[in-house]
């Protein structure tokens, strides 16, 4: 199929970015979105221009690298999918996309289709853990964890940190992801103990970063390619009320 | 040069335990003053430098992706491996490791397999305590599933996203020690010389990847857990970042490199569709417990079945040859890795194969659908046939998985003793980037439990060993061997620049994979690899006259990147080769076609090859120098392996 892309290109983080038109010829529908850009890619590089730059690894649709705003959405038109697991069959002869990187101020530009996601590591960094050594824990099967709560606990652990979620949200919040981490270890009997700090240092350092209010319009659970749900945003708010009302943040 | 292996004395259920009580201890208040540089921060880089940190070492960690929880790690799918015998099935430390020896098919260290399964037991404790969310059953306790090689239920796996879960845990550990300050994070950093002094590893020059930096860090001891490099073949199941480029230039400084032809071939990957594929995509192991691999007995139905003329449901039973459970009635469809790929190449060389190229055997769960349930499938395997349809828009649930191997994960890296020490004082080697746990064949579901031994378990011990006889100085980065290596890389970096030929890195990169895969791949021949010694040999020199690399240095540039590392590619696809045509025996993912026996099973010479190679760089194009460590089997008898 021929197509034609309008890529967001910007040199670097003070640079000013445009949009730049590419045709791009011969794409098989059985081709990832990515192998699309690559194939694109090696005919800029054997024209002597400079290939887009646009983040990616595992191409799995686990590794949670890939991004790209397509035609208005995070991770383009197809729900429950990654950038990397997107073929080109769900786009048609002669169509036209827009490529874009996530946008958002906590997201700055590092170049062309990258952006600078270590905001979210800051945020686990302030308490998305449990403060445990290595050695000298209980043997696993001591603390049993109904099926239930583990399940549960497991749905909102399999968050790829992709980004999507802030992308997705017109106030660019990042209260999907952080839900998710703090669901997660708020459910487990693990986590209990770091329960209300964790939740009040982690919601702090979101809004450090930038990231702006939950819109409550539910977009990030609609793009999240990994299903994360907006449940997690409510037990977040309940975890979060319940800790700044008996706060142990001394 | 000697290798030393450093194994304790005494009988092996007791080394590890002694060992730990012999090596010498690091005062908690002297911890303080060494610096530990871990490159990599997967499983077993990520796992290392929380440990570390936690001990109180300082601790800079480096990864070339944006985050650490990126890391390849996280695409292992089925499982992780521990001798809990929680199943009551007759499960055991021994047995986990005569399995692991076995399935490697002797080519392993005894000792260093032995605390793998020794250690596993910690690791699941360790990681629930970090909150990683195991599957459970009713009761709360936790559930395990089989995986190939074994016939005890000892996988511990968290649905089909294992890998993930694991190094998430691992993550938040380091997390928290990036919080307190004792570990410094360098993501989007990817290392590009090792470097000495005194003749002991004493740092590394890395390349800022967002501004193109080239810069050194000092420290008294580094660890590499990068990896492995199946990536040399261009298609593999690794992210399309994985590369050798750190492991490789600590060869080129003099640590040797162990058993690199050891390629894992997995059975069940999703089959090559097109000449564009950028990479592979696995199908976990743990589906072939509820999956039958079957093809249609003869050479004309699968002709009629390729050509469209019937269709997979016309097939009736009778004609489906299901030649797993045929020929290994004991383990059927769980045979290890290496055996399950080897026969479905056997079936379609004989003409046997589906799918539209041929290449390509049926996993079927038809069965398993009409005896459990859809439903029961989908909670057990769910992402995974979502996975297979939206990259085949085939529907797993109504029609067979197509599946064919594919490189997967390299058993061989740089050699190292019994405390993952290289042959470079103060160099260490964990996780998939050392030879050291799994032979010739790894077994499903131990990857993951060997990254988290070494990083949980291992290194925290015998780094101490190493630091606690060195002395606290430090070694300035204004130091002339490292302004020495920074120069190399930015030469190396401009060189690369500089050539503005007509041929792409990722060119170079397929036409070098191929060449692999149909020489140095799931068989291999003396002719072949002679031949493709100088294909390689003429592909380098042609990458070096006509590469194009677009851009600078001084930016991020990701052409420069695989630049770099493809340069690397050749040089190691080169070694592989060498190695495989010193090994003239079979064993595990090492097909040799003149060593096999009647029934075509992979043919051991114990009597020449029970050794590991490891080699000596002497320079590009110049032979590298074979060093033997020989193996002793004093624990496990040496025999044919047999599924059967």
């Amino acid at each position: 199929m021929d197509l034609t892309l309008k890529v967001w290109r910007q040199k670097n983080r003070e640079a000013a970015g445009q949009m730049v038109t590419y045709p791009v010829k011969g794409i098989s529908p059985d081709m990832s979105f990515l192998e699309m850009l690559d194939v694109l890619n090696e005919d800029l590089i054997v024209r002597g221009e400079e290939p887009i730059a646009f983040d990616h690894d595992c191409r799995e649709g686990i590794c949670g690298m890939c991004s790209l705003f397509i035609n208005g959405r995070p991770h383009g038109p197809e729900r429950g999918t990654t950038t990397c697991q997107l073929h080109m069959r769900h786009f048609n002869y002669g169509d036209t996309i827009t490529i874009e990187p996530w946008r958002a101020a906590a997201f700055p530009v590092h170049k062309d289709l990258i952006v600078d996601r270590s905001a979210f590591d800051r945020i686990q960094q302030a308490g998305g853990f449990i403060s445990v050594n290595t050695g000298g824990v209980p043997d696993a099967n001591e603390i049993p964890i109904p099926k239930t709560i583990a399940d549960k606990a497991f749905d909102a652990a399999t968050c790829i940190q992709c980004g999507a979620c802030v992308a997705a949200c017109k106030n660019s919040s990042a209260i999907l992801f952080v839900s998710a981490k703090v669901s997660q270890l708020a459910l487990l009997p693990q986590g209990k103990t770091e329960r209300k700090t964790r939740v009040e240092n982690m919601v702090a350092q979101m809004d450090l970063e930038g990231f702006g209010s939950c819109s409550n319009t539910g977009a990030c659970a609609v793009e999240c390619p990994v299903g994360i749900s907006m449940e997690n945003i409510d037990m977040l708010r309940r975890e979060y009320i319940g800790a700044k009302a008996t706060s142990e943040n001394l | 040069m000697i290798l030393d292996s450093k194994i304790p004395e005494g009988p092996i259920a007791e080394k590890w335990d002694k060992h730990k009580f012999d090596v010498k201890l690091v005062n908690p208040a002297n911890k303080r003053k060494y610096d530990i540089i871990v490159v990599g921060t997967g499983l077993a880089g990520a796992s290392a430098a929380a440990t570390f940190g936690e001990l109180g070492y300082n601790v800079k960690a480096f990864c070339f992706q944006d985050s650490p929880r990126r890391a390849h790690s996280i695409a292992a799918q089925g499982g992780i491996n521990a001798a809990k015998n929680y199943q009551n099935d007759g499960d055991s430390v021994f047995r986990l490791f005569y399995d692991t020896v076995k399935g490697g098919d002797y080519r392993s260290r005894e000792a260093n397999v032995y605390r793998l399964a020794q250690v596993s037991v910690n690791i699941i404790d360790q990681c629930v305590a970090q909150g990683v969310p195991f599957a459970r059953d009713y009761g709360g306790l936790l559930a395990n599933r089989s995986f190939g090689g074994a016939q005890v239920s000892r996988t511990f796996y968290a649905r089909g996203q294992t890998g993930q879960q694991l190094l998430l845990g691992a993550y938040s550990a380091l997390n928290r020690q990036i919080a307190y300050g004792k570990v410094k994070m360098y993501p989007r950093t990817e290392m590009l010389d090792l470097v000495m002094v005194d003749g002991k590893a004493r740092g590394i020059v890395v390349r800022n990847l967002i501004t193109g930096a080239i810069e050194s860090h000092s420290a008294h001891a580094v660890v590499l857990a990068t990896g492995g490099y199946g990536n040399v073949f261009f298609l593999s199941t690794n992210a399309m970042g994985s590369n050798a480029t750190a492991a490789w230039r600590a060869y080129k400084k003099g640590a040797l490199f162990a058993n690199p032809c050891f390629t894992q071939i997995h059975p069940t990957c999703i089959p090559v569709s097109g000449g564009y594929q950028s990479k592979l995509t696995l199908m976990s192991e743990s589906l072939r417990n509820d999956g039958r691999v079957w093809v249609p007995k003869t050479v004309e139905m699968a002709q009629r079945l390729r050509k469209g003329e019937i269709k997979v449901a016309d097939i009736a039973e009778a004609d489906r040859d299901y030649y797993l459970e045929r020929k290994y009635p004991a383990f059927g469809n769980l045979v290890p890795r290496d055996v399950a790929s080897r026969n479905a190449k056997l079936v379609c060389d004989e003409g046997r194969g589906v799918g539209a190229s041929g290449l390509a055997v049926y996993l079927d769960f038809a069965d398993a659908i009409k005896r459990d349930g859809q439903a029961a499938i989908a909670a057990k395997y769910g992402n995974l046939f979502e996975m297979y349809e939206k990259i085949t828009d085939e529907n797993p649930y109504e029609r067979p998985m197509r599946i064919y191997p594919a490189v997967h994960y390299t058993m061989g890296g740089l050699w190292v003793d019994y405390n993952l020490m290289t042959t470079i004082p103060g160099l260490y080697a964990a996780g998939e980037c050392n030879f050291s746990d799994h032979g010739a064949n790894r077994l499903g579901a131990s990857a993951l439990m060997q990254g988290l031994a070494d990083g949980y378990f291992v290194l925290p011990y015998t780094i101490g060993d190493y630091l606690a006889r060195m002395p606290y100085e430090k070694v300035s980065t204004d130091h002339p061997a490292f302004k020495e290596a920074e120069q190399a890389v930015l030469a190396k970096n401009n060189l690369l620049l500089s050539i503005n030929g007509t041929r792409t890195v990722d060119d170079f990169h397929k036409e070098l994979g191929l060449i692999m895969w149909e020489h140095c791949g799931m068989a291999r021949n003396e002719e072949g690899l002679k031949l493709a010694k100088q294909e390689i040999r003429r592909l380098r020199d042609e990458f070096w006259r006509d590469v194009k690399v677009t851009g600078v240095n001084e930016e991020l540039n990701q052409t420069l990147e695989r630049a770099n590392r493809v340069a690397d590619f050749f040089e190691l696809g080169e070694l592989m080769v060498d190695d495989a045509l010193n090994r003239r025996e079979s064993c595990g993912g090492h097909f040799r076609e003149e060593s096999q026996t009647p029934e075509n099973e992979a043919l051991r010479d114990d009597e020449n090859y029970a050794y590991v190679a490891a080699w000596e760089f002497t320079g590009v194009g110049n032979e590298p120098i074979l060093h033997r460590e020989e193996l002793e089997f004093e624990n496990v008898k040496l025999t044919q392996r047999s599924y059967k």
